[in-house]
């Protein structure tokens, strides 16, 4: 997996482009649900949003690495450098959400929910423009909401509905054909992100030889 | 299932989403997931699926936060200089 990380990346620019030609034409010819859903698993499937993801993602940890020292801050912990494992957690959801375009609701949640901790630090212009986003797709969709579902569906399962809404970053009040949706994508989507985040910890360890191997 | 679907016809004039979209929705996110998908591909019920996916998000998550300390002590630990070879040759 390493190597063909490193191998593919020659061919990747003329790959990407052509990958992209295929599936914006792909996406023109089948507006119909059932390939978005498809479509959406082979997008998180592909080598090149990997590609993508992992080196975002790199670029992402050698912020956050290089930014709180490991010992001095920890007493004076400010809020942006909480402990390293939980760090690259947010910056790799942060990524995640990033290669996701902004096309779901549970990638728009992530930017816009990290966005929350900094607006407090005055960054109005994104959060309005975030906001404005939001709101524009949001009135689009038709709103079926889960009272009305309710008839169809047996408690038991509306509270497994309501289980996975939560879930599922920003799906807490969505109605259930949007939260089926929202995870069908999620899930291909840390499908991807385990995928990458693996191949990246594989490649890191097998660097560290000088130092003696811990296995 | 058959109770679900009269009451499902007197709500289908009000609601635009129809039981057969979100049958079509859970049997999409059936095929997502590996527990069902390679034991019984076949008849599962919504709740089972619903069930499923919740513990695969969760197992995910799970796995993610792994990843997530295993990189943070690699990258810890690991030469500042190698990270940077490694993000030239992803760059590529």
């Amino acid at each position: 997996m390493a190597t063909s990380l490193i191998s593919n990346h020659p061919a990747t620019n003329s790959e990407r482009s052509r990958d992209s030609k295929r599936r914006k034409k792909k996406k023109i010819n089948n507006s119909t649900n059932q390939n978005s859903v498809s479509q959406s698993r082979n997008r998180w499937k592909t080598e090149t949003e990997q590609q993508i993801y992992s080196s975002k993602l790199l670029q992402a940890l050698q912020q956050v690495r290089l930014s709180p020292s490991p010992a001095s801050a920890s007493a004076s912990a400010s809020a942006s450098a909480p402990r390293g494992g939980r760090a690259v957690r947010e910056a790799a959801d942060r990524v995640l959400a990033v290669t996701a375009k902004g096309r779901t609701r549970w990638s728009r949640a992530i930017l816009t929910n990290r966005l929350k901790l900094k607006f407090t630090k005055h960054k109005r212009q994104r959060v309005s423009a975030a906001a404005a986003t939001r709101n524009i797709r949001s009135s689009k969709k038709p709103r079926v909401s889960i009272l009305r579902l309710k008839g169809k569906n047996l408690p038991a399962l509306q509270r497994k509905v309501r289980v996975l809404g939560r879930l599922v970053p920003g799906c807490k009040k969505e109605p259930l054909p949007v939260i089926l949706e929202e995870a069908t994508d999620y899930i291909a989507a840390l499908e991807m992100q385990i995928r990458a985040m693996t191949a990246l910890t594989n490649i890191l360890s097998g660097a560290t030889t000088s130092a003696p191997p811990p296995s | 299932m058959s109770g679900r679907r009269s009451r499902s016809t007197q709500a289908s004039a009000v609601s635009r989403i129809t039981d057969d979209q979100i049958n079509d929705l859970v049997s999409k996110l059936q095929q997502l997931l590996p527990e069902i998908r390679d034991r019984c591909s076949d008849k599962v019920s919504a709740a089972r699926v619903l069930q499923e996916t919740c513990n695969y998000i969760r197992s995910l998550h799970r796995e993610v936060d792994d990843l997530s300390e295993r990189l943070s002590e690699l990258l810890a630990t690991a030469d500042p200089a190698q990270a940077a070879i490694i993000r030239n040759l992803l760059m590529q």
